[in-house]
């Protein structure tokens, strides 16, 4: 059994069902990230792990022990909230001891408790402040200490980082992946920033609309996507997608034909061998190519490791410098694509170019189930 | 579904602990407020006179209510106060706010002189004014004393004008209180939005007419609430001020209702009374707290 | 003229801003003179009362009508001043304020923190019984005071005082406590602090400026009410307010103004007194509990 067994875990509101039957094993150490759009019930599924909602059905269980009906305080978790939620007439330091103290932990033990994760977290000159003084990444670290005080079995963080601007909300990443790297700890995570999901954690449970689309390791997640909400939700700028034919070239040479610019030229692109695709059902039908912007490239600029490279002469529609690169859209399938090129490429708005295609990275999908075909 | 189990011993007493914290409360409000509102209505339909009675005699103290010229005039009364009441008020507390708003030199000073005596009570509110309405002593007489010998104002001696007089005095007590409503509300307009109706050439008054006092609803909505309310409610400054008089000419149900209780043994028709004037309330409040409530139940 | 600043959206004219502060001076004497002009009648004798003008300043000052209203003076049957009713208005008000405060402290605390099925309704019906014309509930409370043998005594109006205190003070705690975050309370709950602790840890410390209003408005309606206080109580145990009017309306011997005026100050000055020093907070809580969306 698992570290943190979550088993057919159901949650309904009367007669809205928000989750739908999941199933999560998360092992010691782990860093799971819940990560989906709003109302997607990722914070409802770690509001339950906390027990801060019931369980409508399944089971749930932390180091074997079942925790359905089990009070929040009495499931060795911490939790760090979207707000932080501190103590508003407690200083830093209560605010961290507070925990302990309602844990019955004798007083010398809390001061040291508090010294040492003040310490790790370089906290020390805010003890004896309140938190309306401190600053929201100051704020973050200290509702990090209160967790990390109770030293518990899993950790709960409830998108700690949504409320910093975008620098400090990097620097915190940072350091939260140091704290699992050097701790250890078992964490649950839940955001919507699919950034902070492919960073942070060891595997990823993309969720939408109260169902776990795909639970998997950052690459698998990326690079093999089960379905178009997937595909397009993790990944910046998101992955293209855009109709397309399969065709059978020749015996064991499969391709798919793209429309290419505004009118009406076509071509025809080979998959890389080793790419399955169900000839019985898809042959001469219509289906959703996904292509990542980083697979559409300058010719010069394409993976040399890649099987096959498809060029294409497009026109560039609009060119997008972003300093470490230049984003180049085009219209692929009748659609916006876009390119990533080198900085330094040029090409000009309004003109024809290159477009090298990493036909290895290419992923189909059935236009009606919206799931992965190859 | 199987394995699903009951709440430990800290959940269930969590969740117990709230309901019965709130228990007293819920069944002093139920008992005390509902369960007599009930007890009210129920005597209206007896011939209760000095105590309580059990026979049942239908809506004969409803009939006989609104066939007692007494009441009709309390009711009349009620409906010249109420409206002047609210009216007034109401034009008094937003023109003070709005030009309160003007960033006026001595705000700090003014405010609390407008707003002090809602902190009074009303019998003193109506002593101070039965005094200085009082021809014999009050305004009337200083006047003549000042040498200006042809001024009269004797409207709280006066049955058809006296009425007027509770108005004055009333008005007086709370004008201030909406005034400082109003104002709370135009403190909330975003400025952003006054800026870009001016840059739109807006005129000062096209910007109160059009834009500000339209964004006021809210607030002219809770003052039209809680203005009706203490006027149904008025009852210690009609005492203190008029006593009902002269004669009858400042009667209103809450001193009808008073005096047939107690005073004139009449138990059946003053419950009847008060169950109109609940009847009254409720028309208003009830509308206003159920749109609040539903607001409120998503939040 | 009329210079830009930073925050004045709308300018107006030199003759505009003049009419304004005529108009508001005005108002603020139509506020201030019936009050003011008892003050300055209550230390003048009977005598200049009667015979010169209600805004002269007195010939000759006295405290001798203050000093009779507190203590000689003719209230009902007896001559004992308003002194005793004033203190019984004391002995009414400070224990109705502070257990309605908490309870409606509480009640805040569970209706926005520890929801259940059906407690808007319950709300509700709480926030209906502040409207309720008193008139309904006259007649039964009077059967109950006198069965259960608190009518006529101060028992029985702190009782009162309480029950009909409940809606508006569980008012003010809601829409306050509305305000503060349900995340302060789950991180409280995890980290192992139940309903009491969480209640006096963190909501009570946090408070503060609700607690001065509640305290304020409970103080202000109980000390001022007068309907509850001459329905229930006797000679005895009547409140300021019941005490007053039977001093300014006794219709026996000579209408002593200048008395009068006294009493009325003196039902007026606790109130007044916490209207002055906390008067903003007041008015910064009844908009909580009126003006929104």
């Amino acid at each position: 059994m698992a570290f943190l067994d979550i088993k057919n875990v159901s949650k309904s509101y009367e007669k809205l069902t928000v989750l739908h039957d999941i199933n999560i094993a998360v092992e010691e150490g782990e860093f799971l990230v819940l990560v989906g759009p709003s109302g997607c019930g990722k914070s409802t599924l770690l509001n339950m792990i906390a027990g801060l909602e019931e369980i409508t059905s399944g089971s749930m269980t932390i180091k074997g022990q079942e925790m359905n009906g089990v009070h929040p305080s009495k499931r060795n978790i911490a939790m760090v909230f979207q707000s932080y939620a501190l103590y508003p007439n407690m200083t830093v330091a209560d605010n961290i001891a507070f925990g302990l103290e309602m844990h019955g932990v004798p007083k010398a033990e809390r001061l040291k408790a508090v010294q040492d994760v003040s310490g790790m977290l370089q906290i020390e000159p805010l003890l004896d402040r309140k938190p309306s003084q401190l600053s929201g990444g100051q704020r973050q670290r200290v509702a990090m200490g209160r967790a990390l005080v109770r030293n518990p079995d899993v950790f709960l963080f409830d998108e700690p980082l949504s409320n910093l601007d975008a620098k400090l909300r990097v620097d915190m990443r940072t350091e939260i992946k140091k704290l699992h790297q050097d701790l250890g700890s078992t964490i649950v995570y839940v955001t919507h920033d699919q950034i902070e999901a492919m960073t942070l954690s060891t595997r990823i449970a993309v969720m939408n609309g109260g169902h776990i689309q795909q639970l998997g390791t950052p690459k698998e997640i990326y690079d093999n996507p089960a379905n178009i909400f997937v595909a397009s939700f993790m990944g910046s700028p998101s992955m293209n997608i855009f109709p397309a034919i399969i065709r059978e070239i020749e015996s064991n040479l499969v391709g798919v034909e793209i429309s290419i610019g505004a009118g009406a030229e076509t071509k025809v692109l080979k998959f890389a061998p080793g790419t399955r695709i169900n000839l019985q059902n898809f042959k001469d039908r219509k289906v959703l190519l996904g292509i990542r912007p980083e697979a559409i490239t300058d010719p010069d600029g394409a993976d040399k490791a890649a099987q096959i490279i498809e060029l294409i002469d497009n026109t560039v529609e609009v060119t997008e410098p972003a300093g470490s690169d230049t984003y180049v859209i085009s219209r692929l399938g009748g659609q916006e694509a876009v390119a990533r090129m080198r900085a330094d490429v040029i090409v000009t708005p309004g003109e024809k170019a290159v477009f090298a295609l990493n036909m290895d990275r290419v992923v189909i999908f059935d236009p009606q189930t919206e799931e992965r075909i190859n | 579904m199987s394995s699903y189990s009951k709440p430990d011993m800290t959940s269930r007493v969590q969740n117990i602990l709230p309901k019965i914290v709130l228990s007293p409360s819920l069944f002093l409000i139920l008992i005390f407020v509902y369960g007599f509102i009930l007890f009210s209505a129920a005597l209206s339909f007896t011939d209760s006179r000095i105590l309580p009675s059990y026979d049942f005699v239908g809506f004969s103290n409803y009939i006989k209510l609104f066939g007692l010229r007494h009441w009709s005039i309390a009711l009349t009364n009620l409906f010249i106060f109420g409206a002047l009441y609210i009216v007034i008020c109401t034009c008094i507390g937003l023109s003070l706010a709005i030009f309160l708003d003007q960033k006026i030199r001595g705000e700090g000073f003014l405010r609390p002189i407008y707003l002090y005596p809602m902190a009074l009570s009303f019998i003193v509110t109506g002593t101070a004014w039965k005094w200085f309405l009082d021809p014999g002593i009050g305004l009337e007489h200083t006047m003549h004393q000042l040498g200006w010998e042809s001024f009269e104002f004797n409207w709280i001696k006066d049955r058809n004008m006296a009425i007027y007089t509770v108005v004055i005095a009333a008005v007086w007590q709370t004008s201030g209180f909406v005034m400082s409503m109003f104002l709370a509300g135009l403190r909330g307009i975003d400025n952003q939005l006054l800026k870009a109706a001016q840059i739109d050439g807006a005129s000062n008054f096209n910007l109160y007419r059009r834009i500000i006092i339209p964004q006021l609803r809210p607030a002219f909505l809770s003052a039209f609430v809680i203005l009706s309310h203490l006027a149904i409610k008025s009852y210690d400054l009609i005492v203190a001020l008029t006593n009902g008089g002269p004669g009858r000419a400042t009667e209103v149900p809450s001193t009808f209702m008073y005096s047939y209780t107690f005073a004139r043994n009449q138990m059946g028709i003053g419950a009847s009374s008060a169950v109109i004037m609940l009847l009254t309330i409720a028309s208003v409040i009830v509308p206003y707290l159920y749109a609040e409530l539903k607001e409120n139940k998503n939040g | 003229m009329a210079s830009i600043t930073q925050d004045t959206a709308i300018n107006t004219g030199r003759i505009t801003r003049a009419l304004i502060y005529l108009f508001l001076f005005l108002f603020a004497l139509y506020y201030l003179l019936p009050f003011g002009i008892m003050v300055l009648n209550s230390v003048k004798p009977l005598d200049e009362i009667l015979s010169g003008n209600m805004v002269a300043f007195p010939d000759r000052w006295t405290i001798e009508p203050w000093l009779k209203a507190w203590s000689t003076a003719q209230v009902g049957i007896e001559p004992t001043g308003l002194a005793p009713y004033f203190w019984n208005s004391i002995k009414v008000v400070i224990p109705a304020v502070i257990i309605s405060t908490l309870l409606g402290a509480f009640n805040g605390y569970i209706l926005t923190k520890w929801r259940f099925k059906g407690d808007t309704i319950l709300f509700g019906l709480m926030l209906f019984s502040c409207f309720i014309p008193f008139q309904i509930v006259l007649i039964p409370m009077a059967r109950i005071l006198g069965i259960t043998g608190l009518a006529g005594s101060t028992s029985g109006l702190i009782f009162v005082h309480i029950v009909y205190g409940i809606g508006f003070t569980t008012l003010y705690f809601r829409n306050y406590y509305k305000a503060i975050p349900n995340e302060l309370i789950m991180a409280a709950q995890i980290d192992g602090a139940g309903f009491f602790r969480i209640f006096y840890r963190i909501m009570l410390p946090v408070s503060g400026p609700i607690i001065v209003v509640c305290v304020i408005w409970q103080f202000t309606n109980i000390w001022n009410d007068f309907l509850f206080g001459a329905s229930f109580t006797d000679f005895d145990s009547q409140p300021m307010t019941v005490a007053l009017n039977n001093l300014v309306s006794s219709s026996t011997g000579v209408k002593e103004y200048n008395v009068h005026f006294a009493g009325a100050i003196i039902a007026a000055l606790p109130t007044l007194l916490v209207y002055v020093l906390a008067g903003r907070y007041f008015v910064r809580g009844l908009m909580a509990g009126s003006v929104k969306g």
